[in-house]
């Protein structure tokens, strides 16, 4: 049973995909505008992951190595055109807002760094925890980068669903805070605030994780671990 | 003619592509170390996409759609570009080796470049098919591909050259990495705001 927390563990704290590996930046800059859109995002590609990573897994004796890519890019896919569906048919506000992200989520490098680095090696049950703690991370990074963007730059939370607060009428919105360049400040200052708390806690920076998501990594050009695509 | 270039300068500056859009930001963190192999990228995306624009296009309307697969579209589309970089790999090292020593390194990693799938995903959602406007939407296609992919190397260029010039700063340390850069990408952002008038 540890083994199976421990996984849970390591992708929301240990090697949390957005803050520490820093994978999948698209998705979590564009679609943060709101906390709600946030969670959505985080929730669908967690979907795609956790299933990917048990089929993944359960084929892993059957893929042959040398057309593995390929292999998990359409079994991916076609679970990310099943979401997409999905979404459109129950929850169009949220298709609307995600729009062309959805079907981006195959480029998602989360999810072929997880087949790569843990699903193509481990078994089923595993590799699905490892979903689960990886997508959980990712949903909570991209809620929180949402909130307060939302909080800042449009001055509510949550809008639009049951659990709505906003800030009383004197607060005056900063609105760049749900533009563009407002993603890369939140960003900064999140990534920024964990770096000092690791700092302070033990006195030296933590080495970058890749994951082994070398196909879609762009540092793999000066990396000695790198794997052939 | 006019708007052929209204759609060129759109793509490349006013829309662009990395600090508008958030396509293509992996590349864009990763690959921007230093001036000359941030182009060297460029050229590689720039290469990739303008010719995946064209053959996602054909495709979509002379196959996709007369079938009535419409909804393939993300599967169809990402198998075109990982077989087109393939081929563009091999094609370039028969015929080209210097090209292809130039860009080789960066070739594999642009399949999993959101950019790519991101604008052939575009220019069908823009309506840019067959059905729309006829053979035009080949011509449309490809010049919407070609300058959202020069809006990246200008991007990462001029990123590279950013973060040359950042390298030697006294930055404080939580800032070192990551943030500074991002930083550094939310000021370029809002420069490109200023470009939101030009159409």
């Amino acid at each position: 049973m540890n083994s199976y927390l421990e996984r849970l563990y390591n992708g929301i704290v240990k090697e949390n995909p957005t803050f520490i590996l820093m994978l999948g930046m698209c998705p979590t800059l564009a679609v943060t505008t709101s906390a709600f859109n946030g969670l959505g995002m985080g929730l669908s590609t967690m979907a795609v992951l956790v299933v990917s990573n048990l089929i993944i897994s359960a084929l892993r004796n059957l893929i042959p190595d040398k057309v593995r890519i390929p292999a998990y890019i359409v079994i991916v896919a076609s679970l990310v055109t099943v979401v997409q569906l999905l979404i459109q048919a129950y929850i169009p506000s949220l298709y609307d807002a995600l729009g062309i992200y959805i079907p981006l989520i195959v480029v998602n490098c989360i999810i072929l760094g997880r087949a790569e680095a843990y699903a193509s090696k481990n078994p089923p049950l595993l590799a699905g925890f490892d979903g689960i703690g990886m997508g959980l991370g990712f949903s909570i990074a991209l809620t929180c980068m949402g909130f307060f963007r939302e909080l800042i730059g449009a001055g509510t939370v949550f809008s639009g669903t049951p659990f709505a607060y906003s800030l009383p009428e004197i607060y005056e919105p900063v609105s760049i805070f749900v533009l563009a360049p407002g993603a890369f400040l939140v960003l900064a200052f999140i990534i920024a605030f964990l770096n000092a708390m690791n700092i302070e806690n033990n006195g030296r920076k933590k080495v970058e994780g890749c994951g082994g998501a070398c196909g879609s990594c762009g540092k793999a050009e000066n990396c000695d671990k790198r794997r052939k695509l | 003619m006019k708007e052929l270039m209204l759609i060129l300068v759109g793509a490349a500056l006013v829309n662009n592509v990395v600090l508008s859009q958030f396509f293509g930001l992996c590349p864009f963190l990763g690959v921007s170390k230093q001036v000359k192999t941030a182009a060297g990228m460029g050229g590689a995306v720039i290469f990739v996409i303008t010719i995946s624009s064209a053959a996602a296009s054909l495709i979509y309307d002379f196959v996709l759609v007369r079938l009535h697969l419409e909804y393939l579209q993300t599967i169809v589309f990402i198998l075109v570009i990982a077989a087109l970089v393939q081929l563009v790999e091999m094609f370039l090292k028969k015929v080209s080796p210097a090209l292809y020593q130039a860009l080789g390194v960066y070739l594999p990693l642009i399949t999993t470049n959101c950019a790519v799938l991101g604008v052939v995903l575009q220019n069908v959602q823009k309506e840019y098919v067959f059905a729309e406007m006829g053979w035009n939407a080949l011509l449309v296609s490809v010049v919407n591909g070609f300058g959202t992919a020069l809006g990246f190397t200008i991007a990462i260029v001029i990123m590279a050259g950013i973060r040359e010039r950042i390298a030697y700063n006294d930055i404080p340390k939580p800032f070192q990495g990551a943030p500074i850069v991002l930083l550094a990408a939310c000021l370029m952002a809002i420069a490109f705001f200023g470009f939101s008038g030009l159409i």
